[in-house]
């Protein structure tokens, strides 16, 4: 292969990556539909897993024709199976009770952040234009989630006890973030300026959780613990086989259904 | 409303009425209501539930109990004494035909 082929595949990998991200916590956030808290919150988690949707579309289609085999945004989505899904384990994790999923979203919205912030000035024109829109949307997330991340963490005892139990779950799957760049095998596309080395966004990510937390009166789990890999690489958690199945399961059985 | 661990109903959360500006130049427009433990998260629903599809440019929330209405028995003698004014239009103005955009 060529120098510029092996380059598009190493780049089809990396938004891969990035839109499977994306695409995986959309439909974990749907899960919520009807069933948050409050109704003003239902719509507000709709709308973050809506953002994030948009998002994932706009990086698995570039996907599809970086790898230059005619493959569509829905034929990623719906068609591979788990190990070629390149999400970090992070996103995939269950909901767990609302302070977990603020948790969550609250480290995950922090690393976005940071992440389109450098994108924004991707070389790859179709990357930078997806970042600087989302720049936007995830800075309202990572408000939204950091907002109730301070209320429930300083709140109540019952509320302080379920978010510090929500980020202890959390917390460890937030390291394979930071990866660096060549452990994720995407050295080639941050060295052309396409991408950017997860390793360089975790100052600044930390900065503003840390921030959030203290706030909250939670402190941050020591370090030094248990820290999974493994979802860029197609590895993932147990409840992941049945994300799949229930948001590719009308795909598979009808394919090609519109309405 | 919502209801905590040990089974007793929480304290609903105060309802507040929400305002947005369309756009710049705009009055602020009664939007409707919605539920929030403070003006923060009032703010960040209105944001959520109010201007998803583009509608405004600047939101004021406000909590019900802190706004004075008047009363719709008091409608007859508040409004029907205007009913029969109508020189409080600005209609009796000869407009002169240069002005276009009157």
């Amino acid at each position: 292969m060529s120098e510029q082929t092996l380059l598009a595949s190493a780049s089809a990998r990396y938004v891969t990556g990035l839109g499977d991200d994306a695409l995986v916590l959309a439909q974990r956030l749907c899960e919520w539909a009807t069933r948050a808290p409050v109704i003003e919150e239902d719509v507000a988690l709709l709308n973050v897993a809506l953002d994030l949707l948009g998002q994932a579309r706009a990086l698995l289609a570039y996907a599809g024709e970086l790898e230059g085999g005619g493959r569509t945004e829905d034929d990623l989505a719906f068609g591979r199976d788990e190990r070629a899904f390149r999400n970090c384990q992070l996103v995939e994790l269950p909901n767990g009770d609302f302070a977990t999923t603020m948790a969550r979203q609250l480290l995950f919205s922090a690393y976005q952040y940071e992440l389109y912030t450098a994108l924004s000035a991707s070389s790859d024109e179709r990357i930078s234009g997806v970042a600087c829109k989302a720049v936007k949307e995830v800075a309202y997330h990572r408000e939204h989630a950091a907002s109730w991340v301070v209320r429930l963490g300083d709140g109540t005892e019952e509320s302080h006890g379920r978010m510090v139990a929500g980020l202890e779950t959390v917390w460890p799957f937030a390291g394979e973030l930071f990866e660096p760049a060549d452990a994720v095998e995407v050295a080639d596309v941050v060295a052309a300026g396409i991408g950017c080395d997860p390793a360089r966004l975790h100052r600044g990510w930390l900065a503003y959780v840390g921030a959030v937390l203290a706030e909250a009166t939670v402190q941050i789990p020591s370090p030094g613990g248990w820290v999974p890999t493994g979802g860029r690489r197609g590895l993932h958690t147990e409840s992941f086989g049945y994300l799949l199945a229930e948001m590719q399961h009308l795909h598979r059985s009808h394919p090609g259904a519109t309405w | 409303m919502s209801t905590s661990p040990d089974g007793t109903a929480a304290a609903p959360w105060p309802l507040w009425e929400v305002f947005v500006r369309p756009k710049r130049g705009l009055s602020h427009t009664h939007a409707g209501s919605l539920h929030a433990p403070d003006a923060a998260l009032a703010l960040q629903n209105a944001r959520d539930l109010f201007t998803r599809r583009q509608e405004g440019v600047s939101i004021w929330v406000v909590r019900a109990s802190d706004i004075t209405a008047s009363s719709p028995d008091e409608k007859e003698p508040f409004f029907d004494p205007a009913g029969d004014k109508v020189y409080r239009h600005p209609t009796f103005y000869d407009i002169p035909p240069e002005a276009e955009h009157l």
